[in-house]
């Protein structure tokens, strides 16, 4: 049986290209870049052509890249450093309550550090609500951090305008991009952002690596301490196979990036207009339309997302849930408790995320076989009762 | 996701007893939809004895499977010795649940307990 795998907003397979691009920095050009013989110069260069590849994609200066150990370390480097930078300016920072938990805890953890977070709630479609972030602003509010699509839900944030009421007010502006950079068009210019994180194994690059984007002029204090890489604003010598193979999957994620956002968007469309017909009282989450081109989450009243995701396993299929019986956790994913839905339907939930590489015969069958799994479910369900 | 035992597998795919008793002589009825399962166990019995256990179930993996393992379980026993099946017995005879999903046993003990008293409240009346 060949396996059908739909959960790349958790990770994507590392591109061969990728790959062979990076082989030869692991054990012929080894040299430390920070070193000054010439073994040294290739990694440099190296990494220095993967910093001008990056920039040019997002629209940046390379200097306004700092390579980073991935999306989770670029989230918290840009919202510690930057409250502490400025932490004479004020203490308060706004976000969204639909964020990644690195950009979430991040901030429960400044919160607990004397800072003051406001979580700005979204809309049923998990939009946020531009007049209660307006709203939120105050004479000390240093930093506003809004994801640019979500994670669970793929509904794209309205960044642009964020950025322009954050510039207005002198505000720094960070977006987490994880979920976007190298899917949809992201340029730091057009976002109006001042600080953008991404991470290179969601767009089939290596995992370990990412990036933060950050503004030049912006102030920000580092958070790893050692030597003088990457500017002073992140010591340890630099992952140079990982930087290498990050610059590689930008370099093909941008070639195809507009062809393949059409593709997906018609495979997640068909998809979901499919699941929705076949399979009585399910619902999508999300923005019908203002969202990831590979991203489809859908809640079956009445039974709980792990277990369709055993029973998907079975035939070979890779999703993903927001039941909270997949983590330790009992609470059920936050982000579809903000768009509020039930717990019981929170627990209901089915992510799947598309690839370069989904065919429509993958989705095809999936379409065949869910509504049976569905069904077998919900017949011994004391909640469902139709 | 956790790494489920085969028997729990078995459990899962293949879930012993489900559905409704017609006439059932104890329903426990346990769990909420805000933690993510509940369980419904019906009981018919014959002087004393469990003659026939169903049950539905709205959860993960580990619910439905020790749902399923707790009817296999007291079909055929008496009132005593049901009331001695405790969450860890029906775990044991799963060969073991995940440590997060411990709790998705407790679910198979509350349902039990919960349906014997409804038996015993039952023939009080």
């Amino acid at each position: 049986m060949k396996s059908i795998y739909l959960d790349h907003a958790a990770t994507c397979p590392t591109d061969p290209k990728v790959v062979e691009t990076m082989l030869p920095y692991f054990s012929d050009h080894y040299g430390n870049p920070s070193s000054i013989y010439s073994l040294s110069r290739t990694t440099r260069n190296a990494i220095e052509n993967a910093r001008t590849i990056l920039a040019s994609a997002i629209g940046a200066y390379p200097k306004e890249i700092v390579f980073t150990s991935g999306g989770s370390e670029s989230d918290n480097f840009a919202i510690k450093g930057i409250a502490h930078a400025l932490k004479d300016k004020g203490n308060h920072i706004i976000t969204s309550q639909i964020e990644h938990h690195a950009v979430l805890y991040t901030c429960k953890f400044l919160e607990k550090n004397g800072y003051d977070i406001t979580y700005v709630p979204v809309d049923e479609h998990g939009t946020i609500k531009l007049e209660e972030l307006k709203k939120a602003i105050r004479p000390d509010t240093i930093l506003i951090t809004v994801m640019h699509a979500n994670n669970e839900i793929g509904t794209i944030q309205p960044i642009r305008q964020i950025g322009e009421i954050a510039k207005k007010h002198g505000i720094k502006f960070h977006t987490d991009a994880v979920q976007t950079f190298g899917h949809i068009p992201v340029n730091a210019n057009d976002l109006n952002v001042d600080l953008l994180s991404i991470s290179a194994h969601k767009f089939y690059g290596p995992k370990g690596v990412g990036a933060l984007y950050i503004r030049k002029g912006t102030k920000i204090t580092p958070q790893i301490h050692g030597g003088d890489q990457e500017r002073r604003r992140r010591a340890s010598t630099e992952n140079v196979p990982g930087i290498v193979g990050l610059g590689k999957a930008v370099e093909i994620a941008t070639e195809s990036m507009a062809d393949e956002a059409d593709r997906q968007t018609k495979l997640r469309n068909d998809f979901i207009k499919a699941i929705l017909e076949k399979i009585p009282d399910s619902r999508l989450n999300g923005h019908p339309v203002n969202r990831l081109p590979n991203n489809i989450n859908i809640s079956f009243e009445g039974i709980e997302g792990e277990s369709i995701l055993l029973n998907l396993d079975m035939y070979g299929i890779a999703a993903s849930t927001g039941s909270a019986c997949s983590s330790s956790s009992l609470e059920p994913s936050h982000v579809l408790l903000s768009i509020g839905l039930t717990h019981e339907l929170a627990h209901g939930s089915v992510r799947f995320s598309l690839g370069k590489h989904t065919t429509r015969e993958e989705l095809d069958r999936v379409v065949d076989i869910l509504p049976g799994i569905i069904q077998k479910l919900r017949a011994m369900s004391p909640l469902y009762n139709k | 996701m956790e790494q489920y035992s085969e028997k729990v597998m078995d459990h899962f795919s293949n879930p012993r007893n489900v559905g409704t008793i017609e006439n059932p002589d104890g329903v426990g009825h346990v769990g909420n939809p805000m933690c993510g399962d509940v369980m419904e166990l019906q009981i018919k019995v014959k002087d004393n004895i469990i003659v026939d256990a169903k049950f539905r179930t709205f959860g993960c993996g580990a619910a439905i499977a020790t749902s399923s393992m707790a009817t296999e379980l007291v079909i055929g026993k008496s009132i005593d010795e049901a009331q001695e099946i405790t969450n860890k017995v029906v775990a044991e005879a799963l060969n073991g649940l995940p440590p997060v999903k411990m709790h998705c046993s407790n679910l198979a003990e509350e349902a039990l307990e919960a349906a014997i008293k409804d038996y015993k409240s039952r023939q009080k009346a």
